[in-house]
């Protein structure tokens, strides 16, 4: 099985700057080509290698759960593009302002042939400064999109004061606390900060960024979708914790939009890594602890309606 | 008697062929090999030279054959059509240039194709008429007989009679359909599906249902034998083998040929005996014989050379294939 390509989501509400963004990434010097899969083929003047219409086509998973959704459309291009492996480095994924990003990180974890040929580097959402406060109130979607990357770029911050920037700042990390933030104007930004980052894979960014998943930040109880932390300082019972993130993820799974955990397993030398959109879940035992490494057990949720004092109880309950 | 034996080897048999690119499909043009590839181009081959024509300015996702051309559609959005010689004609452009992933023929000469949302279809006198779907079309396939076709797409698979304003037939399965196909007799319709499983039908006033499920992973490769009694499909670790004799599958157990520790991808009957290619996503072909289940190898496991496509011969005398590394070959089976 050769190397597995790189696929960068791009997302965020309309107008936000998503077109520009794509162009800086095509336009820029970095000797590195991509297929560009999009939503509006032929309006946006995108100047690229290979670039492919996609229609957004959604299809509930025949479990009859109405969460567990892929892109049918999606993995029939990406199917497509396998074929010419070796013609370019990296995917990116634009999708509509509107669109919840959630089928598209499920169909990484669901379609096998995707899986197997395709990896999710990040899900990277452009927002708007001068408009991301008003969006938050009557957009769900907009909220979505923040409560799902793991890259967030808040653009056109010439257009807005210290203060409302630091407003809107607030707000993004009530939602996700998470991602890697960054304030441009044009999202002028360097590329290597967005490609490349295997965000998605959480055992990466925690060495990058070994406070990820630390908790101590401020949660807006009043939010509907807002994010939650739990540790363990120490080690977890794998039988007990197994059962447990499984049948949550059954009865709250429409509810939890990303859930990512990092764990020391009882008598286990590596650590258990995992994530999950919706019901779906994606987990694995990675590299060991290192020595110097305190063996801590990390839990985070990012949903809508989430029962925090009930979820603690029950993650402490696993400790070993 | 010692029955576990080494494959006899058909190694020495194969002609190999350098394709170049990912090979989408083969088919033969009366004595020419066609090869379909990832990269735009045809690659025809005849008793050992090659020369490639190429249809589409970027990459070709779907081929079939009427035995004298070979219809592509690329992601140019474009139909062409290529002889055994001389230059490609184009059929059908989409002015959006969006993707052609399905084509397909029927035996007397109509043609299909899909783009987006839209299955369009050609009689054999030219008239084209298309239809809207609600969901994206995938699979196509016409009847044996008559001027009808099977569309796979989301929940089901609607049969639509091109010539006339009736709303199509919808035979419904819930989930997303692949690919389609047609049994010889034109009894039953089976479909390929997202959940890795075949979902078939068995037609009628009241069609009936067939759920033919277990597979490790899509069986995206379907094929009839020449007595259209039995269906082999790929997306297990063997060649699953559909019993279709009588009322069909249902409550009968399929037969499982050439189990080995790689992912089957391609299957393909022989044109007049029961005998079944079978390729692997580890490069390995093997020839079975149901009758006995006794194996030949055709190809020994080759990293990163997955077994993409696979053609016979009208007569059954050679078979070709092609694989994602782009590599091809061609068996010529010895006499006798």
């Amino acid at each position: 099985m050769s190397e597995k390509i790189p696929v960068t989501v791009l997302t965020g509400y309309l107008g936000a700057g998503k077109t520009t963004l794509l162009n800086r990434i095509l336009t820029e010097d970095h000797g590195k080509k991509f297929a560009v899969i999009v939503n509006e083929f032929g309006e946006t003047g995108i100047d690229g290698d290979l670039v492919v219409g996609a229609d957004e086509e959604v299809f509930e998973m025949n479990n009859g759960c109405i969460c567990c959704t892929v892109r049918g459309d999606l993995i029939r291009i990406l199917d497509g593009l396998m074929k010419r492996k070796g013609k370019f480095d990296a995917i990116i994924v634009e999708t509509t302002g509107l669109a919840d990003p959630a089928p598209v990180a499920q169909t990484f974890f669901v379609d096998q042939d995707v899986g197997d040929a395709t990896k999710l580097d990040a899900v990277v959402t452009v927002t708007d400064a001068k408009w991301l406060t008003e969006r938050l109130k009557d957009a769900p979607e907009a909220k979505n999109q923040i409560a799902f990357a793991d890259v967030i770029i808040i653009n056109k911050v010439d257009l807005v004061s210290a203060e409302e920037l630091a407003e809107v700042e607030a707000a993004i990390r009530a939602i996700n606390p998470y991602a890697k933030l960054h304030k441009t104007t044009r999202c002028d930004l360097p590329i290597d900060q967005l490609l490349d980052r295997n965000a998605f894979d959480l055992d990466r960014i925690l060495d990058i960024e070994p406070d990820f998943l630390e908790s101590g930040h401020h949660h807006h109880h009043s939010d509907e979708v807002r994010s939650m932390s739990f540790t363990i300082p120490g080690d977890v019972d794998p039988d007990k914790f197994m059962p447990w993130i499984n049948d949550i993820s059954q009865a709250q799974g429409p509810n939890i939009l990303r859930s990512k955990g990092i764990l020391a397993f009882k008598d286990e030398p590596r650590r258990f890594v995992f994530q999950g959109v919706h019901m779906i879940l994606d987990g694995d035992l990675q590299r060991d602890w290192k020595a110097d490494e305190t063996r801590n057990s990390r839990l985070v949720f990012i949903g809508r309606d989430l029962d925090e004092s009930e979820l603690r109880k029950g993650f402490l309950a696993c400790a070993a | 008697m010692d029955t576990i034996t080494k494959p006899v080897s058909l190694r020495e048999h194969v002609v190999p062929i350098e394709a170049g690119a990912h090979v989408v499909a083969a088919h033969w043009l009366k004595s020419a090999l066609a090869l379909a590839l990832a990269d735009g181009r045809v690659l025809r081959w005849r008793d050992g030279e090659a020369e490639s024509v190429e249809p589409h300015a970027g990459g070709i996702l779907s081929a079939c054959t009427d035995g004298e051309r070979l219809i592509t559609g690329g992601d140019d959005g474009r139909v062409v059509a290529t002889g055994a010689e001389g230059e490609p004609t184009e059929i059908a452009r989409d002015p959006k240039r969006r993707w052609i992933d399905a084509v397909t023929l029927s035996g007397s000469g109509s043609l299909a194709w899909n783009t987006g949302k839209t299955v369009h279809s050609r009689d054999d006198k030219g008239r084209v008429k298309s239809l809207d779907f609600v969901t994206t079309p995938q699979g196509l396939v016409f009847a044996p007989k008559g001027y009808r076709l099977a569309v796979a797409q989301m929940n089901g698979v609607s049969l639509w009679y091109p010539n006339t304003e009736a709303k199509p037939e919808f035979l419904e399965w819930k989930g997303s359909h692949l690919d389609v196909i047609w049994s010889p007799d034109g009894r039953f319709v089976v479909s390929s599906m997202q959940e890795n499983a075949l979902h078939g039908w068995r037609l009628g006033d009241k069609p009936t249902h067939m759920r033919m499920t277990g597979y490790p992973a899509k069986p995206r490769s379907l094929s009839w034998s020449h007595d259209g009694l039995w269906l082999a499909s790929s997306g297990a670790d063997a060649a699953i083998v559909w019993p279709f004799q009588g009322e069909g599958p249902t409550g009968k157990a399929p037969r499982e040929c050439g189990a080995r520790h790689a992912k089957v991808t391609r299957v393909a009957f022989h044109p007049k005996a029961l005998v079944l290619a079978v390729g692997y996503d580890d490069g390995c072909i093997l020839m079975i014989r149901l009758t006995d289940a006794s194996e030949l190898l055709v190809r020994p496991a080759i990293k990163a050379s997955g077994v993409t496509a696979f053609a016979w011969d009208k007569l059954g005398k050679r078979l070709a294939f092609g694989t994602e590394d782009g590599v091809a070959g061609v068996l010529t089976l010895p006499a006798g």
